[in-house]
């Protein structure tokens, strides 16, 4: 069973009906004990950093990530469910993240922001998310980004500055892109998560 | 690796129909907004806009159930557009599975409404849509309600200006001289949008050859929205990518099992 995490953020209801074409049984939920022990945990996100953390931690979400990552169940952040995985973000002034990873989530350097539409990225030849998909595009929508580099095999992308689009590490994973809305692309990459639970 | 132009088709309902007169002759049935949208997501539409024009509430509630529907199954990103005037009508449209919504009406009565949404949905979610045409303005330029038929008196570069700062993520401008018309997109408008603009921009209105498309993209355009060429078959979309490619844009082909 797959849990999207509940948390106010996100079209919840389209992102559960991608992630159902892997066949899995797939539970929108706030519940601390369904998030905690479902096989994976998606945790998406939409809208800025603080008013998203805020919202994260009201449902203690940012605990049930951690014991997650410590009992190596799966979980994949999604644009803004991403973001608030690092141990900081700057929209809007200062604000800390879950801090799974330690690094500043930073306004992109671009003449035109957001960064909106389909973007290509180049994933490390052993990264297990964009395999039979590492040539194609993604869909993004977002102003911030991480721009150091994070995990054991980040993925980048290009807009402006290149910056961190999906990081694999350990059962943590995470796209800055959203596989829900990148079409066949998209749901490809969402079977390969899938197929790791 | 570069960020994509966008093709867009823009699918006018009403009362759960399509109405600007489609020809896709055996392809599908007159008119259904979620097969067509369907249809324009497999030939590789890389977002889809819907513009309600119902006048009555009925008619928004079925527009509703079409995008529910739509989500459901087209996993590219939706746009909502027609009829929205406050947060809820926001919020209701997010939750029946659109990823952005474009406002014009109601923003120019009450600009503070692109404050209320960006704050509460943030600004990547609201799309401004400006029908402008050609006027004795400062910047030559006027914003027109009601499909072009009515002058509101506003410059449509002040309008602009005024709205990015209240927080729209984008811009969807459309030439009110050129609608219909497919005579190509009114460049010179493009051009002035852009110039004072730091969001994302997409030109409507007058697409007509291959060359008008490209012709957009190179007045600083991001996004390409069309109706009635892509509706009557004059052009396909992967034609036109096609064509933008070999141009030297770059465009998404999408990807199949």
């Amino acid at each position: 069973m797959i849990a999207i995490l509940d948390y106010g953020s996100g079209n919840l209801r389209s992102a559960q009906r991608a992630f159902e074409t892997t066949g899995r049984d797939v539970v929108i939920t706030s519940d601390y004990q369904t998030a905690l022990n479902a096989d994976g945990l998606v945790v998406p996100g939409v809208g800025a950093f603080a008013s998203c953390m805020q919202g994260l931690r009201s449902i203690r979400g940012d605990e049930i990530v951690r014991e997650r990552m410590a009992l190596k169940r799966p979980t994949l952040g999604i644009c803004v469910g991403m973001q608030i995985l690092f141990s900081r973000g700057t929209e809007h002034g200062e604000h800390s993240g879950v801090g799974i990873w330690d690094a500043r989530v930073e306004k992109i350097n671009a003449p035109i922001l957001p960064h909106m539409g389909w973007n290509s990225v180049v994933a490390p030849p052993s990264s297990s998310l964009f395999k039979g998909v590492e040539d194609q595009s993604f869909y993004f929508v977002h102003s911030y980004a991480v721009k150091d580099s994070v995990g054991a095999h980040p993925t980048f992308t290009e807009y402006g500055e290149k910056f961190v689009s999906a990081i694999e590490d350990g059962a943590v994973w995470a796209t800055q892109f959203h596989p829900e809305k990148s079409g066949e692309a998209g749901l490809h990459l969402i079977k390969n998560w899938s197929s790791t639970l | 690796m570069t960020l994509s132009v966008r093709i867009i088709p823009c699918l006018d309902v009403t009362d759960g129909r399509v109405v600007k007169g489609v020809n896709f002759k055996d392809l599908i049935d007159a008119g259904d907004p979620v097969e067509m949208a369907s249809i324009y997501g497999v030939e590789g539409a890389d977002e889809l806009t819907f513009l309600d024009i119902s006048a009555s509430v009925v008619g928004r509630e079925t527009t509703l159930d079409v995008v529910r529907q739509t989500a459901e199954q087209v996993f590219i990103p939706l746009t909502v557009g027609g009829g929205i005037r406050t947060v809820e009508d926001v919020d209701r449209l997010l939750r029946a599975g659109a990823d952005k919504v474009s406002i014009n009406t109601a923003a120019l009565a009450r600009p503070e409404l692109i404050a209320d949404i960006a704050d509460r949905f943030g600004s990547q979610v609201l799309v401004l849509s400006v029908d402008a045409r050609r006027a004795r303005t400062d910047s030559g330029f006027e914003v027109t309600t009601h499909g072009g038929a009515k002058s509101v008196g506003v410059d449509a570069l002040a309008w602009v200006e005024r709205a990015c700062s209240l927080g729209v993520g984008e811009i969807l401008l459309n030439s009110m001289d050129a609608d219909g018309t497919r005579a190509g997109y009114d460049i010179g408008m493009i051009k002035a949008v852009r110039a004072v603009s730091r969001v994302p921009l997409i030109a409507s209105g007058g697409a007509g050859s291959l060359e008008d498309f490209a012709a957009a993209l190179e007045a600083g355009a991001d996004a390409l929205l069309a109706a009635s060429v892509f509706h009557f078959g004059v052009h396909r979309i992967q034609d036109v990518k096609k064509y933008l490619s070999g141009q030297g844009y770059c465009v998404r082909t999408p990807y199949t099992e």
